[in-house]
C-alpha cells in the first residue's frame, strides 16, 4: 500500500515537473510546480518527517509560489510574450539533460543496497527536531534569521523607486 | 512495508535532472528560477530520506536551512527581475546578457 502510494506520488511529481519545463504559459508552469510541491509534501509525510513536510508547504506553496505568481501577473507575462529558444538549442538542452541523467545513474547504480533497520523513527517530529535545532544548531539558526532580515532589506532596497528623481543622500 | 532508500535516490535524481533541463531549455528568467527551486527540492527530498533512514536529525535541520536560503534567494531575485523588467521590458535571458564576459 505504502509502495503504491510512493509510485503514484513519484509519477505525479515527475510528470508535473516535466510539465513545468514544457508548458507554454508561465502561469501554468507555476501551477504545475505547486502540484510537484504537494507531491513532495506527500513524500515527506511517507517518510514520517512531519515538521519538514508542513514547513515545506507553508514556505514553498504558501510563500514562494505566491510570490512567483504575483510577479508573473505583475509583469503581465503570458504565452504570447513567452520567448523561445530555437530548435537546435532546445535539442542540445534535452540531450545534455539526458546525458547528465545517464552519468548520475551510471555513477550511483552499483552502490551497495543500504539495508537499514525498520525504523519507527520519531526524529521528524517537531519535539525532537526543535531540540536538535535549538541546541546543536543554535548558531546557524540565529544566522538564518539575520540572512532573512538581510534579504528583506535587500528586496526593499532594490524594489523601491530609483533615486534619480529624489535627492541623493 | 518500507520503501528502499534507493527509490528516493532515483526520484530525486530525476527531479534534479528535470531542473537542469529546465534551466537549459527555457529563456524566461522566472521559469529558470522555478527550475532552480525544483533542483533545491530534489536535494531536500534526498536529505530527508537519508536522515530518516539513518536516524539522524541533522539532515532535516539542514533542509530547514535550505528552505530559508531559498526563500531569501527568491525574494531578492524576483525584486531584481522586476526592476530589470521596468528598465528593459523583458525577462528574456538572451537579452539580459549585459553581465556576460
Amino acid at each position: 500500500m505504502t509502495l503504491y502510494l510512493f509510485y503514484f506520488l513519484s509519477f505525479l511529481a515527475i510528470l508535473s515537473a516535466l510539465m513545468v519545463v514544457f508548458s507554454k504559459n508561465p502561469v501554468h508552469s507555476v501551477l504545475y510546480l505547486i502540484i510537484t510541491f504537494f507531491c513532495i509534501f506527500g513524500h515527506y509525510l511517507l517518510m514520517n518527517a512531519q515538521f519538514v513536510a508542513f514547513v515545506h508547504i507553508i514556505v514553498y506553496a504558501g510563500a514562494i509560489m505566491v510570490l512567483f505568481l504575483y510577479v508573473l501577473m505583475l509583469l503581465n507575462l503570458n504565452s504570447e510574450s513567452e520567448p523561445h529558444k530555437n530548435n537546435t538549442l532546445k535539442f542540445v538542452a534535452v540531450i545534455s539533460g539526458c546525458l547528465l541523467m545517464v552519468v548520475l545513474v551510471a555513477a550511483l547504480r552499483g552502490t551497495d543496497t543500504m539495508m537499514l533497520q525498520d525504523n519507527g523513527s520519531k526524529i521528524g517530529y517537531v519535539r525532537n527536531l526543535g531540540k536538535v535545532m535549538l541546541t546543536d544548531f543554535l548558531l546557524p539558526f540565529e544566522i538564518t534569521s539575520i540572512l532573512l532580515l538581510a534579504a528583506m532589506v535587500g528586496a526593499v532596497m532594490i524594489g523601491k523607486k530609483s533615486s534619480k528623481t529624489t535627492t541623493p543622500q | 512495508m518500507k520503501i528502499p532508500v534507493e527509490y528516493y535516490l532515483w526520484l530525486s535524481l530525476a527531479l534534479f535532472c528535470i531542473g537542469v533541463l529546465g534551466v537549459l531549455f527555457r529563456r524566461n528568467a522566472i521559469i529558470v528560477f522555478m527550475c532552480i527551486e525544483l533542483m533545491l527540492n530534489a536535494v531536500n527530498v534526498l536529505l530527508v530520506a537519508f536522515s530518516t533512514y539513518l536516524n539522524d536529525a541533522s539532515g532535516q535541520v539542514f533542509v530547514f536551512f535550505i528552505m530559508a536560503v531559498a526563500a531569501a534567494e527568491v525574494a531578492v531575485g524576483l525584486a531584481i527581475l522586476v526592476k530589470m523588467h521596468e528598465n528593459t521590458k523583458t525577462v528574456d535571458i538572451d537579452i539580459l546578457n549585459r553581465l556576460k564576459w
